[in-house]
């Protein structure tokens, strides 16, 4: 049968009608606790609770053997989840962390909603700030409950009762663990306000090096989306459009049919997928499809006519993003005025597990496993595929192998294609679909290309007095369910990080105009500040050098009024022996940005051999991100942000030829290897601020300070990414 | 057709072709999911395994080639080597998203076992076909040496 966008009534009828969802789950004492959970039965939430147990909300279930297990409800793919919110709310149990255990929400918006916007979701780098004050209530809760069923047990007040490393106790002597105390505690009502603690008596939130909590990764245990092992289970391998806009015309599967362990050949809007009894005999039965593809829409256009196309564009004015002073009047007074371009290419997340998805359609329902950054999304988007409530649909999170934005996809683009791929198959097998490398960097999503262009005006004192900020590039929100935060034409997340600098600029302007491509583009780890960084900040030192100044002092004097700049500039520099004498192959380099709500500086220092190669030999990074959690992880962000960001400084690309991208596995798509990694050395700054996020605002700030350590060293800005390796 | 292979000291018949690479029989027939694929094409090292102890990429070798040389997975691993390496990459908390962290521990392990003091030049030599996009390299780097130290103090 030829695939038809619109699924017939009939179709959808009848799949509303097997996709189910079983709702029947053994409460026995957990049903009382349920009751008192008016949220969790509001949203539908069936807890998963055994006799004995208390699920004493949403985040916190301890069990008779004293277990505490911390439900996380944003996804852990190696950023901390599982040990930064168990953390907290640990500590406001008074837990000990040997008994710590961390689980993976399931999707349900009204319970696991990221306060930051309102679905369950994970990034723009706010776990931990969206969840800190909710995770010290759960965990204050749950001790709540806790001491009062332990004060009813001993009958002695509440007041005289302490809580220490999982033990309550009274000072008659009598204690007894969590796990003692859970079923009495379920019998206790759920208290309406609790005490939160006094940051000073800390004792888990700021201690260096807690063991994690997501275990099993040095050993091969761990389970990824691509271990799910599941009875009846099928593996899909898709054969996608060669180029960006390009259909299925028609095909043959009679060879791939004959392929040992092909099991069925189904079309879906994405392409053809091949479906066989493992891997290797998908992907050879992929490879023996025939089809011929109608490239009526297809894309012609590539990387250069683009960037040429945005130039052209970047001539004329866009929206006025954000605007203050008076520009023209400003640049009129200006005794020197500068101006730069910047070229940015598109770039691949490139996660080191290549996009996956496990899906099941049966009579009781739909059930997806997937290291999701955005459960609930997907949810919406598998419903909708298959014309049944997201009700019908459970997502079991998984750990991701890197995401860096890519799976939390605004068309959850691989786990829809699953649901069609088990939809079309029409059997109640799960059905695991694998993208290979290759797929996972031809079919994007990337990181939209972007052309920018800077204008400032210097005055006599080299102070700046105008500033006018162009950025050219697709919209990432636009045509999907995020069009709705577009606000007068502006997609905040193509000039984030160019609207807010560090700096104080009387008269100041930023300019978008968004463009169109057939490249699917997406967030990628710090979005915007991805190229604003890069842009603003290589183009102060710029500024620097037509000012005659050097690059730090004349950071400095236009340095906003917010402390926080200074603190973590001054940090950065001091530990950096910036202002030190270095050999003549040595150079150094700095830039400062905030995203997310967290500042970070850098000084890059690399090195050049006697062929003209140079290598970023050491980063010092300064971080505030309000008050430390886990200081060690927060350093490990740090760490990861900068390798991850070095990819984009030095190496990294994707490439559009004639409507395809060019490159397809890390034999042509280089990224950072451990021969290409810097020593890296990170300083937090000792505050006392809402924690905010550290996922991402490491990576912008690493390329624009080796561009600026190497504009020091040959004295010619860097106008492009990726910079290559020569100097 | 079966080919006989063995693994962490077992002998295994997998109904596969001959050129079925070594990783997807592990994965799809032997049911070890340690073993990871990244890209299939040996650039990655996420599908890293011992053959005969040397750091092989099980993902370009075919199982019609193997014979019965000793094949070794994550799950099989139990040297000193091995050891001192899991508890160096839990003491400086390696890890991030952990995928490529199987490859990454199995080629250390081969490394160490030839060369139990590598420097820095040896590290990167032995490690750069290993890809980690969470970039946790300074860490491995630093574990590497730990682990080296911890083995030759517990030699002394």
């Amino acid at each position: 049968m030829r695939y038809t966008k619109e699924p017939k009534i009939a179709d959808a009828v009848s799949i509303s009608r097997r996709v189910f969802f079983k709702k029947t789950v053994t409460l026995g004492a957990g049903f009382t606790l349920a009751m008192m959970l008016p949220g969790c039965v509001a949203a539908g939430f069936t807890p998963d609770v055994a006799e004995g147990e208390l699920m004493a909300n949403a985040f916190v279930r301890i069990s008779p053997d004293n277990t505490v297990t911390i439900i996380i409800k944003h996804i852990e793919f190696g950023q901390g989840t599982f040990t930064g919110l168990a953390t907290i709310a640990a500590e406001e149990m008074d837990a000990d962390w040997g008994q710590i255990v961390s689980e993976a929400a399931p999707a349900n918006r009204k319970l696991y909603a990221n306060g930051s916007w309102g679905t369950q979701g994970t990034g723009g780098s706010t776990a931990i700030a969206n969840s800190y004050m909710q995770m010290r209530e759960a965990g204050a809760s749950a001790r709540y409950m806790l001491v009062a069923a332990a004060a009813q047990q001993w009958g002695v007040p509440v007041s005289e009762i302490t809580v220490s490393k999982g033990i309550v106790s009274h000072k008659s002597g009598v204690s007894a663990n969590f796990g003692e105390l859970a079923e009495a505690a379920s019998n206790q009502a759920v208290p309406k306000e609790v005490n939160l603690k006094d940051p000073k008596d800390f004792t888990l939130i700021g201690l260096d090096h807690l063991p994690r909590k997501d275990l099993g990764k040095t050993d091969g245990t761990a389970i990824f989306t691509q271990d799910i092992k599941l009875p009846g289970m099928l593996t899909a391998v898709v054969a996608h459009p060669p180029r960006f806009g390009t259909k299925v015309k028609s095909f043959s599967d009679k060879k791939a049919k004959a392929v040992k362990g092909v099991v069925n050949v189904v079309e879906i809007p994405t392409g053809v997928a091949v479906i066989a009894d493992t891997f290797w005999n998908a992907k050879k039965g992929r490879d023996a499809l025939i089809i011929e593809w109608d490239y009526s829409e297809a894309m012609t256009e590539s990387s250069a006519q683009l960037m040429q196309r945005y130039r052209k564009v970047g001539e004329g004015d866009g929206l006025i993003a954000h605007t203050s002073g008076n520009l023209d009047e400003a640049f009129k007074r200006a005794v020197k005025i500068v101006e730069a371009d910047y070229e940015f290419p598109y770039l691949a997340h490139a996660t080191m597990e290549p996009m996956n998805c496990v899906v099941q359609i049966t009579d009781d329902g739909v059930e997806v496993w997937n290291g999701s950054q955005s459960p609930t999304g997907d949810q919406l988007g598998i419903a909708a595929a298959l014309w049944t409530l997201p009700g019908n649909v459970k997502v079991n999170t998984l750990f991701a192998g890197g995401s860096f934005g890519r799976r939390a996809n605004k068309n959850s683009d691989y786990v829809v294609e699953t649901a069609h791929i088990a939809k079309e198959n029409g059997q109640p097998v799960p059905i695991k679909l694998v993208w290979t490398r290759e797929d996972d960097t031809n079919a994007g999503y990337f990181r939209p290309m972007y052309f920018h262009k800077l204008r400032a005006g210097l005055d006599s004192n080299g102070k700046i007095i105008a500033w006018q900020h162009k950025i050219i590039g697709q919209s990432i929100m636009s045509g999907s369910v995020y069009a709705a935060f577009i606000t007068d034409g502006i997609d905040s997340s193509s000039v984030e990080g160019a609207t807010s600098l560090p700096y104080n600029i009387p008269n100041f302007e930023v300019q978008l105009k968004t463009v169109e491509s057939q490249v699917p583009v997406l967030w990628w780890r710090s979005v915007g500040s991805t190229h604003t960084a890069y842009s603003t900040e290589v183009f102060m030192d710029e500024l620097a050098a037509a000012a005659g100044q050097d690059p730090l002092a004349f950071r400095r004097a236009h340095l906003s009024d917010d402390p926080r700049y200074k603190a973590v500039l001054d940090l950065a520099i001091e530990k950096s022996g910036w202002g030190s004498a270095l050999p003549a192959n040595r150079s150094r380099g700095v830039a400062i940005h905030k995203s997310f709500g967290s500042y970070v500086a850098q000084v890059a220092e690399l090195v050049v051999d006697d062929k003209g190669q140079y290598k970023v030999d050491r980063v010092v990074c300064a971080v505030d991100c309000g008050v430390a959690i886990n200081p060690d992880i927060i350093r490990a962000q740090m760490e990861g942000g900068i390798g991850y960001g070095l990819s984009p400084a030095l190496m990294s690309e994707i490439t559009i030829n004639n409507g395809a991208v060019a490159e397809s596995n890390f034999d042509t798509h280089n990224v950072v290897r451990m021969r290409d990694m810097p020593e890296v050395q990170v300083h937090i700054v000792a505050s006392t601020e809402p924690p905010t996020g550290v996922g991402e605002p490491a990576t912008p700030v690493i390329a624009p300070a080796v561009s600026n350590a190497l504009f020091s060293q040959s004295g010619k800005a860097r106008h492009k990414l990726p910079l290559g390796t020569k100097v | 057709m079966a080919i006989s292979l063995k693994i962490n000291g077992e002998n295994y018949s997998v109904d596969a072709e001959p050129d079925t690479p070594l990783l997807w029989a592990i994965r799809d027939h032997v049911e070890m999911t340690g073993t990871k694929f990244g890209c299939g094409i040996a650039s990655c090292g996420a599908c890293t395994v011992h053959l005969n102890g040397e750091a092989v990429r099980s993902c370009v070798m075919q199982i019609g080639s193997i014979g019965d040389q000793e094949i070794t997975t994550i799950e099989g691993l139990d040297s000193r080597e091995v050891k001192a390496i899991q508890a160096a990459w839990d003491e400086l908390a390696v890890v991030q998203c952990g995928y490529c962290q199987s490859g990454q521990i199995m080629s250390a392990t081969a490394l160490l076992k030839k060369n139990p003091t590598p420097n820095d030049a040896d590290i990167d030599t032995a490690l750069s076909g290993n890809i980690c996009r969470c970039a946790t390299y300074t860490r491995i780097r630093n574990a590497v040496k730990y682990a080296s130290h911890t083995i030759s103090v517990k030699e002394i």
